[in-house]
């Protein structure tokens, strides 16, 4: 129990005894969450995306993804469209850097070509859905500027208020306010400001599980748009970690051959 | 029988762990042409029916594939047009470092919008559509080697494709018709010639390099004149021997992609140069909308000018492509080639947006302006249309 004391001590007290900013009380617990997420080399998994338009309908895509973890570098993904039909086989290979625009390639399976993707084009919508190409790449720490705003408790859990500003300077966004759980350090809710900040789409997350004793995935996002009443749910089936993938699973053969 | 125990044995082993599945569509076209048409036995409209079914089956998780997809369409007038084709009966197979590919198969190169010079692995489908996307399955050994610095694909193409072109009733004809079955070769060993192609490419940070060279049977014919079996005049395709050098190159900057592809050929003893360079700029999220607006404008080049036998010879093509960003992916890509000397114009629009699920919904235009008598395409002039089709997808 004393021991306990002096360890919270030596590591709270700081804190408080130095008077940290707001700024780097904000980086310090992202990069914590970053470092707590470190290590888990690849992942792939199925997702459904079901859109829902203000009338109440909806319509569905399924993808499958790939992603692989690199050191000193944003990862690697390859996404790759089952449905609809029309786009089965249509495929986005992305390579995210922290620090200067992601490099993406289309490869369009009717006319086997790969294109390259303007690197500004990344506030649109994912696929006619309420997630932007920025929202579903890899959240590399120096993507943000950070600043602690509070502890708060949403839904009964305890969390970080932090607020990030995209250091992108073509993001569609002006500021992000996030609910970081403190037990898994992992988002619980994303609030988005659009250009003009004003109040624009919400993100939870729901259903986290924890994979290889370490890393927690939530199985479903939801994106809500409050100017337009539609949102997006995304739910992350057949999550697997271990998958032996390396960089060549991650060029532009490997988007041609993907299915 | 030979080929079906192999399938059959290919089957037996990796039943446990292979996933396979159909896909593919078919589709009911209909074209209205805006003039009465120029050549006996034309129809001012015409309708058409295609299917591309697609089998494919993997194993050894993926790093062991085979794709079937063949394609057959059927046309109301012109019976050149009817016509079936496999435009894929792939093996494939991953060793991480290297790939092969053995079958029939679909490869492209290159990365402007207006024309495709670099692109020569497959021959075009002339017939199924003006813009030369549309390609025939070719033959075909690939051997793929990756490595950090590039990579690097070899390809051994034994049997040639003949060059689809519309028949006597067809519209968007020459003048006179072409003969789809009398060609004529350089080489000695026909369409029977090995061909062979190599290209190399790489991404270093925000350029994309490819550098290629083919030597075989060139893709793109030059003309004899000779008679169809009533007598009539034809134009007879004659393929000759052509060494290409290629290169391709772009360059992504923010909203700006540049794009840049040449190509040097050598056809018994001539040899020329064309190159199409321009840019794509896209504007994202116009008038504050979920729109995106692709600006394309490229430059297009032939040493050989008029005497070429591409539509290209110094022309600009300025383009716009809006991107709805919508559920349905609905999109419009309007574009404009223009000889700035002649002023011959080739207006063309093409929408497409998915209605269904399973159904799709493309729309297409062409314009043909102030074509002159010494054009090549001076035969089209009348052939202004627009065509509707509808697809399944399964």
């Amino acid at each position: 129990m004393r021991s306990l004391i002096i360890a919270s001590i030596i590591f709270t007290a700081p804190q408080f005894c130095l008077a940290i900013s707001p700024e780097e009380r904000g980086l310090e617990i992202v990069k914590e969450a970053d470092k707590r997420d470190m290590g888990w080399k690849d992942q792939k998994s199925d997702t459904r995306m079901v859109l829902h338009n203000r009338h109440g309908q909806s319509s569905e895509r399924k993808m499958h993804n790939r992603s692989l973890e690199m050191q000193g570098d944003g990862d690697k993904s390859l996404i790759t469209f089952k449905h609809p039909k029309d786009v089965k086989g249509t495929s986005f290979l992305t390579f995210t850097h922290s620090t200067k625009a992601d490099d993406q390639w289309i490869y369009l399976p009717a006319i086997a070509r790969t294109k390259r993707i303007s690197s500004n084009n990344k506030s649109g919508p994912f696929m006619g859905s309420e997630f932007a190409y920025e929202d579903l790449s890899s959240q590399e720490v120096d993507k943000y500027t950070y600043k602690y705003i509070k502890d708060e408790k949403l839904d009964g859990r305890d969390t970080f208020v932090i607020e990030r500003f995209p250091a992108y300077k073509h993001s569609g966004y002006t500021k992000q306010i996030v609910h970081i759980d403190k037990e898994m350090y992992q988002p619980l809710k994303v609030v988005f400001f659009d250009r003009k900040n004003a109040l624009y789409k919400t993100l939870y997350f729901r259903d986290y599980h924890q994979h290889l004793n370490q890393y927690w995935r939530a199985n479903k996002m939801i994106m809500e748009n409050h100017q337009t009443g539609k949102s997006t749910d995304l739910i992350w089936i057949n999550i697997k970690f271990g998958n032996n993938f390396s960089e060549n699973d991650f060029t532009k053969n490997s988007l041609k051959r993907s299915r | 029988m030979i080929a079906r125990f192999t399938l059959l044995s290919l089957c037996f082993f990796c039943t446990p762990l292979m996933a396979s599945e159909w896909s593919g569509n078919v589709s009911i076209e209909a074209q209205w042409f805006n003039h009465a048409p120029l050549f006996a036995g034309q129809s001012r409209n015409n309708l058409s029916l295609s299917a591309s079914p697609e089998y494919f089956t993997s194993w050894e998780n993926e790093k062991k594939s085979l794709t079937i997809e063949p394609f057959i369409r059927l046309d109301k007038n012109d019976s050149e047009r009817s016509h079936f084709d496999i435009r894929e009966l792939m093996f494939y197979s991953n060793h991480d470092s290297w790939e092969i590919n053995a079958g029939i198969g679909k490869v492209f190169w290159g990365v402007t919008e207006s024309q495709h010079l670099v692109d020569i692995v497959n021959q075009t489908d002339l017939i199924e559509s003006l813009d030369a996307e549309e390609k025939l399955g070719q033959p075909m050994i690939n051997v793929s080697f990756i490595r950090d610095w590039g990579n690097t694909d070899v390809f051994i193409l034994p049997g040639f494709r003949t060059r689809t072109f519309p028949g006597k009733k067809g519209r968007l004809r020459t003048d006179p018709y072409i003969s789809n079955n009398q060609e004529v070769y350089a080489s000695s060993k026909e369409e029977k010639h090995i061909d062979y192609a190599a290209r190399y490419n790489h991404t270093l940070d925000n350029w994309d390099i490819g550098l290629s060279y083919f030597y075989g049977t060139n893709r793109e014919p030059e003309f004899v004149t000779g008679t169809d079996g009533k007598g009539n005049p034809v134009l007879v395709p004659f393929y000759k021997l052509l060494h290409q050098g290629g290169l391709d190159l772009q360059w992504v900057n923010e909203d700006w992609l540049w794009k840049l592809e040449a190509v040097h050929k050598r056809i018994s003893g001539d040899s020329y140069n064309a190159y199409t360079f321009g840019f794509e700029y896209t504007l994202v999220g116009i008038a504050e909308t979920d729109m995106d607006l692709g600006l394309i404008s490229e430059y297009l080049y032939d040493t050989r000018g008029e005497l070429a036998s591409t539509l290209f010879q110094r022309d600009i093509m300025l383009g716009a492509r809006l991107v709805f960003n919508d559920t349905q992916s609905s999109e419009i890509l309007a574009g404009l080639i223009l000889d700035p000397d002649s002023h011959e114009k080739l207006y063309s629009l093409e929408a497409s947006t998915r209605l269904t699920d399973n159904w799709k919904l493309n729309v297409e235009a062409r314009i043909f302006s102030g074509l002159l008598p010494s054009s090549n395409f001076y035969s089209l002039r009348d052939d202004d249309f627009l065509q509707v089709e509808l697809l399944y997808y399964f």
